[in-house]
C-alpha cells in the first residue's frame, strides 16, 4: 500500500469574540493531529459532535485554513503537494483529485441550479470538456449513482433526500478523483436508504478505485464500510485501529465509552450495555490539562490529570492510542462486532 | 422521506432534453397569483402612458388659456341624438357656459349639453418627437378646431389641461421612480454584495455607515439636500440630482438585504462545494449565489420604487423636490394644496389616485414576483 494523504501535526485554532472592549479568546479545535490514509482503504473518522472531525475533513481539503500544520497530498509518482502551503490558484489541479460529500443533502445541491449544471459544473470549472462530451459524462456519471438521464433537468427540490446525495456524489466523482471526502455523507437519511447510499459508495470504490475519508459518528456505520478508523476526542486523535480490532479490543477508555453505547437489536444480549455516554464533552475553549479525556475516564488516575498522553502503537500491533495504561487495561470491545444489518 | 425507487438507468444518450426556461417557470407561477397579474397591467398601462406621453396628452402641458381657469371635466361621451330622434355616433365633449352664483356672485362653468364639440381619433396636430426623436404629427385624440375647449379631466388655476399634465407627470414621476431604484440596486448590490462576501472590518465599516445614513429622518435630509441645488440649473438637471439624491438613502435598504443574503449564502454548503469545485470568487458570486437571491432582489427593487415615487411626491409636494415647469405628479399636487381649490376643483387630486393606484399595483407586483421566482414555493 502507498500513502495517498499524510496529515502532520495540523492544528485549528479558531479565535472568538474579540472586540473594541474585549480580549479574544482561543478555541483549539483540532490539536496537533498526525495521520495517513492509504490508497485504496476506507478511513473513518468517528467521535462524538464537536470533536473536530468535520473540521479536520474540511482542513484537509482545505475548506477552511490550518493554523498550524502540514497536509501532503501523495502524487501517483511519490512527490508529495504540500496542500497547505498553496494559495486558492495554486490548488485548483488538486481539486480534481481530492473531492467532498457533504452532510446535508438539502442544502449541499444549489436549489437554483438543476442537477445538470450542479454535476457539469465541475467539469466547466475545470474546463475538461464541453459540449456533448460534457452532457455525456453528466448522464453516465449520475446514471452510475442511479439517476436516470430523464430526471437532469429537474431542480434538488424534485428529488428525496438519498436521491439529492446521490447527486452529491455524482458531483463528487465526476472528475475522477482519487481520494473522496465523505463528511457524515449518510446520516442525514434514513436508515434503508443509508444502506443503499453505502452500498453504493462501496460499489463506486471499487470501480473507480476510490480512497475514502469517512467522517462519521455512527460506529455501526463506520464497521460496515471503514477498513481502518481513527477516533477522535476533543480534537486530539486518540486511537488509531484497524476496524476489526478496534471493535474487538479497543485500546482507549473512550472507544470502549462509544463502543458500550452501541445498540443491539437483540435484547437478550445487551446484558447491561447499550449505556449512554457519561458526561460532557468539556467546552473546547476550556479544555483540561492532562489527558483531555481524564474527566469523563473511569480510570483516570493522578497521572492522567497532569500528563498528557501521546498516540503511541500498542504493544506493536497496528493499534495506535494515547492512553497512559493502554497496555494495563484490559478493556471490553463489543460482544461481537454489530450486526452487518445492511449486507 | 421517501424509498428510492429508481432503478439504475440505463445508459441513454440524452436526445433532445426537455428543459424549461426559468423564466418560463417564473412566468407560469406568476400567473397563478391573480391580483399580481392585474397590478402587473396597471403597471404596464402606466409605464405605456409614460412612454408614449407626447402621443396620448392632447395638449401641451403648459399651454394654458385664461378663459377656462378652473374648467371641470367635459367627459368624453360618443352618442349624439340626431335631428329626427335617432342617434348617431360620434365621439364629442361638451362645451361650457358660464353661470352666475346668485348668493355668492361667483362665476363657474357648467357643461352646456347642446354645445356639441367633435372629437377626432389620430387626430392630426403640429408636429412634434415622441419622446424627443420620433418625428410625429398625429396625436390620440384632439379636437378639430384647436381654439375649442378640450379639458376631458378638467382644468387647473391657468387653464391647462389637466390629462395633459398628468400624462406628462407620468412620464416624470415613473421615470423617475425607475432611475432611483436602478441607482440605488447598482450601489446596494456592489456594496452590500462586498461586504457580505467578504465580511470583516469592511462590512461592520459599511453596515455601520449604512445605520448612520439610515438613522437620519429622510423628509429634512432631502429638503436639506435639494434646497442645496443651485436655482439655475436646468430642468434636466434637476431631475438628474433629485434621482441621485432619492438614491443616496435608497441603497442602503437594497444594501442590507444583498448582504443578508449574501450572509447567509456564505455559509452553505453549495457555496463550499463551488469552493471545493475550484471555481473562482467571481463565478461563485455570479453563479452560484447572486441567482439563489434574484427573486429577493427583484421583490426588493420592485418593492423601492413606490418609495421613489413617493419620496418625489413628497418633495415635490412640499415645493422642494421638481420645480415647475416640471411637471410631475408632485408638483401637480402641490396645486392642490389648499382646501378652497379642492372644494371647488376636486379634480386636481387626480395625480394622486394615480399615485396611489401605481403605489399600490407596483406592490402586489413585487409580492407576486418575489414569489414567482421562488424556487421552494409549490
Amino acid at each position: 500500500m502507498t500513502t495517498l494523504l499524510s496529515v502532520e501535526n495540523l492544528s485549528k485554532v479558531y479565535t472568538l469574540g474579540g472586540g473594541l472592549f474585549k480580549k479574544s479568546r482561543d478555541l483549539v479545535a483540532l490539536n496537533d493531529i498526525s495521520l495517513t490514509v492509504e490508497a485504496g482503504e476506507t478511513l473513518a473518522i468517528v467521535g462524538e459532535s464537536g470533536c473536530g472531525k468535520t473540521t479536520l475533513g474540511r482542513c484537509i481539503i482545505k475548506a477552511q485554513p490550518v493554523t498550524e500544520g502540514k497536509v501532503f497530498y501523495h502524487q501517483e509518482g511519490g512527490q508529495k503537494v504540500e496542500l497547505t502551503a498553496l494559495d486558492k490558484r495554486a490548488i485548483k489541479p488538486w481539486r480534481r483529485d481530492i473531492r467532498m460529500i457533504f452532510q446535508d443533502p438539502m442544502s449541499s445541491l444549489n436549489p437554483n441550479m438543476r442537477v445538470f449544471d450542479i454535476v457539469a459544473e465541475p467539469l466547466r470549472v475545470h474546463r475538461i470538456c464541453k459540449g456533448r462530451e460534457l452532457e455525456e459524462r453528466v448522464v453516465s456519471t449520475l446514471a452510475k449513482v442511479g439517476i436516470p438521464a430523464d430526471a437532469i433537468g429537474r431542480y434538488p427540490h424534485a428529488f428525496s433526500g438519498g436521491q439529492r446525495q446521490r447527486i452529491g456524489i455524482a458531483r463528487a466523482l465526476v472528475l475522477d478523483p482519487k481520494l473522496v471526502i465523505a463528511d457524515e455523507a449518510v446520516s442525514a437519511l434514513d436508515v434503508s436508504i443509508q444502506a443503499q447510499v453505502l452500498n453504493l459508495l462501496d460499489d463506486l470504490k471499487e470501480e473507480f478505485g476510490l480512497t475514502y475519508i469517512f467522517i462519521s459518528h455512527d460506529l455501526g456505520v463506520v464497521n460496515y464500510i471503514a477498513d481502518r478508523v481513527v477516533v477522535m476526542y476533543l480534537g486530539h486523535v486518540v486511537e488509531t485501529s484497524p476496524t476489526e480490532l478496534l471493535f474487538e479490543r479497543p485500546r482507549h477508555p473512550y472507544t470502549e465509552m462509544l463502543l458500550e453505547a452501541l445498540p443491539i437489536a437483540d435484547p437478550s444480549r445487551r446484558k447491561g450495555r447499550n449505556k449512554e455516554l457519561k458526561g460532557e464533552i468539556p467546552y473546547l475553549g476550556n479544555r483540561p490539562q492532562g489527558c483531555p479525556f481524564h474527566t469523563r475516564c473511569k480510570y483516570a488516575e493522578d497521572k492522567c490529570r497532569a500528563e498528557k498522553p501521546v498516540l503511541r502503537p500498542i504493544n506493536g500491533t497496528a493499534q495506535m492510542a494515547a492512553c497512559h495504561f493502554a497496555e494495563k487495561l484490559n478493556l471490553q470491545g463489543a460482544y461481537e462486532a454489530p450486526q452487518k444489518v445492511f449486507a | 422521506m421517501a424509498v428510492d425507487t429508481i432503478a439504475p438507468a440505463e445508459l441513454v444518450a440524452p436526445k433532445k432534453l426537455k428543459r424549461e426556461s426559468q423564466l418560463a417557470l417564473m412566468w407560469r407561477r406568476f400567473k397563478r397569483h391573480q391580483l399580481a397579474v392585474v397590478s402587473l397591467w396597471i403597471v404596464v398601462f402606466f409605464y405605456l402612458v409614460a412612454a408614449f406621453a407626447e402621443f396620448l396628452a392632447p395638449t401641451d402641458p403648459s399651454a394654458y388659456s385664461a378663459r377656462y381657469t378652473y374648467a371641470p371635466p367635459q367627459g368624453l361621451q360618443f352618442i349624439v341624438s340626431t335631428e329626427d330622434g335617432g342617434w348617431a355616433f360620434q365621439p364629442h365633449v361638451n362645451g361650457y357656459k358660464t353661470e352666475v352664483d346668485p348668493k355668492a356672485m361667483r362665476r363657474s362653468f357648467v357643461i352646456d349639453p347642446e354645445e356639441i364639440i367633435p372629437v377626432q381619433f389620430f387626430a392630426p396636430s403640429k408636429p412634434y418627437y415622441l419622446a424627443g426623436f420620433i418625428p410625429m404629427s398625429i396625436k390620440f385624440m384632439g379636437v378639430e378646431n384647436p381654439r375649442d375647449p378640450f379639458y376631458v379631466l378638467g382644468a387647473d388655476r391657468l387653464g391647462r389641461d389637466m390629462l395633459s399634465r398628468l400624462i406628462h407627470g407620468t412620464r416624470i414621476s415613473l421615470s423617475i421612480g425607475l432611475a432611483g431604484v436602478t441607482l440605488s440596486l447598482f450601489f446596494g448590490i456592489v456594496i452590500g454584495g462586498f461586504a457580505g462576501y467578504y465580511g470583516g472590518w469592511f462590512d461592520s465599516t459599511v453596515m455601520r455607515v449604512v445605520e448612520f445614513i439610515r438613522s437620519m429622518p429622510t423628509i429634512p435630509l432631502w429638503l436639506g439636500l435639494a434646497a442645496a441645488l443651485p436655482k439655475d440649473w436646468s430642468a434636466l438637471q434637476t431631475y438628474f440630482a433629485i434621482t441621485i439624491i432619492l438614491s443616496l438613502i435608497g441603497w442602503t435598504e437594497l444594501a442590507r438585504v444583498v448582504r443578508g443574503r449574501f450572509l447567509s449564502l456564505r455559509t452553505e454548503d453549495f457555496v463550499t462545494a463551488a469552493q471545493l469545485d475550484g471555481a473562482s470568487d467571481w463565478r461563485i458570486v455570479t453563479r452560484h449565489m447572486v441567482p439563489s437571491f434574484t427573486s429577493h432582489i427583484i421583490a426588493a427593487a420592485t418593492l423601492a420604487i413606490p418609495g421613489m415615487i413617493l419620496a418625489e411626491t413628497a418633495l415635490s409636494f412640499l415645493g422642494l423636490g421638481l420645480q415647475p415647469p416640471i411637471v410631475s405628479w408632485g408638483t401637480l399636487l402641490q396645486e392642490a394644496q389648499n382646501i378652497r381649490t379642492l372644494a371647488t376643483a376636486p379634480w386636481l387630486l387626480a395625480p394622486g389616485v394615480c399615485v396611489v393606484m401605481v403605489i399600490l399595483s407596483l406592490n402586489f407586483f413585487g409580492d407576486g414576483l418575489r414569489d414567482a421566482a421562488d424556487p421552494h414555493g409549490r
